[in-house]
């Protein structure tokens, strides 16, 4: 016999064109053990009503587009499962602290710019040319960032930080991440065009250790763990600054 | 991304960081002897008798030691308070900097004073 139960899925719902305020609509969805939430919403869209939007890709925690609030809670929408939310009911709000476009999708510009801010890639002085081969790296110095590669730019945690809920202007955790991310690389030699960004008050001192962004993320990047290990860098450039004279970079 | 400017916070953070330390490795002892070892009668009530008092802070390793515990457990509680405040959703902005780790500094001076200038 098919499992086949029915869970009611509340729906934050706005059209910027027709309404004044976000409302709520409620749908009536059958699921079996296998349905995400991804897939409740999917349901809703070919079945129930064409017109909810949200955005979504890969379907298995890769692409990180899917993100919304599940019961108050920011989660991947293909990773979180409606049997775990049976047989009470679930209510799906978009992804908090970023402006709606429209139903669940949210406008990440905020966001993307931030990540670009961070110049998430490998800086070298000088690059070296391809005839010298590639740049060779331990597995130690590997070791090192790997853990904040993870991240698929979900922005779970950016739902998740009171701090960047209060003031948009801090620069976030999965950006932060990124940025240690490239500051810890081996192969790297960008720093010092990275750290007046985290010396900054919107950089890693917006950061009050809550703690809610490394619990919420689907990657384990810890992007607490990263702010706090650049309040350390942090730290000891600004009072290196004094010691030495290219000891710190000054904004 | 306009203002960039570089934060004081790392002073601040030492601060709270060191007095971090120190509330979590010295001040459960006190509370231990104060609270617990001397009511308890674990300890004879002349341990923590006057007299002792007196000499721990005539004695100038005594009264440093004092004055670390009290300034930067200060310093630590200060800091938390100020930013819990923003957590909750008041933003002191430069006014609870001023209050709080100006009651952190006047705090630190006058254990200085009590302890360095004004014992005999
Ligand atoms: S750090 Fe984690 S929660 Fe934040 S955007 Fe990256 S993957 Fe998502
Ligand atoms: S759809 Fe790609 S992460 Fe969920």
């Amino acid at each position: 016999m098919p499992d086949r139960r029915e869970i009611d899925i509340e729906v934050m719902r706005y059209n910027p064109e027709t309404d004044s305020e976000p409302h709520m609509q409620t749908f009536r969805v059958p699921f079996d053990e296998d349905t995400s939430v991804l897939m409740g919403l999917q349901y809703i869209k070919d079945h129930l009503d064409g017109s909810l939007t949200f955005r979504w890709s890969c379907r298995m925690a890769v692409c990180g587009s899917c993100g919304k609030m599940v019961n108050g809670v920011p989660k991947l929408s293909c990773k979180a499962f409606l049997r775990a939310y049976y047989p009470g009911k679930l209510r799906i709000e978009p992804l908090e602290h970023f402006p709606i476009v429209r139903d669940l999708a949210v406008d990440q510009t905020d966001f993307l710019e931030k990540l670009e801010a961070v110049k998430p890639w490998i800086i070298r002085k000088e690059e070296k040319p391809l005839s010298e081969g590639t740049y060779l790296q331990t597995p130690e110095e590997m070791a090192d960032y790997q853990q904040f590669s993870s991240c698929i730019n979900c922005l779970l945690c950016y739902s998740a930080c009171p701090q960047y809920g209060l003031d948009n202007a801090f620069t976030g955790p999965a950006a932060l991440s990124l940025l240690h991310r490239y500051n810890a690389d081996s192969r790297d030699e960008g720093k010092s065009e990275r750290m007046p960004l985290v010396n900054s008050e919107e950089g890693v001192w917006g950061c009050t250790l809550v703690g809610y962004c490394s619990e919420v993320c689907p990657k384990q990047v810890d992007p607490a763990a990263a702010v706090n290990r650049n309040k350390v860098n942090s730290t000891m450039d600004y009072f290196l600054r004094f010691l030495t004279p290219r000891g710190g970079v000054d904004s | 991304m306009k203002r960039m400017k570089r934060s004081n916070e790392p002073i601040f953070w030492s601060l709270f960081g060191a007095g971090g330390v120190v509330a979590s490795m010295v001040a459960p002892a006190l509370v231990f002897i104060t609270g617990l070892a001397l009511p308890l009668g674990l300890l004879a009530p002349e341990a923590l008798g006057y007299e002792r008092m007196r000499a721990l802070v005539g004695s100038l390793p005594g009264a440093l030691l004092l004055f670390v515990v009290i300034s930067l457990t200060l310093w630590h509680t200060m800091h938390r308070i100020n930013h819990s405040l923003h957590d909750v959703g008041i933003n002191a902005g430069l006014a609870g900097k001023v209050v709080f780790y100006g009651l952190a500094f006047v705090g630190t001076v006058a254990t200085a004073y009590f302890l360095f200038v004004a014992r005999r």
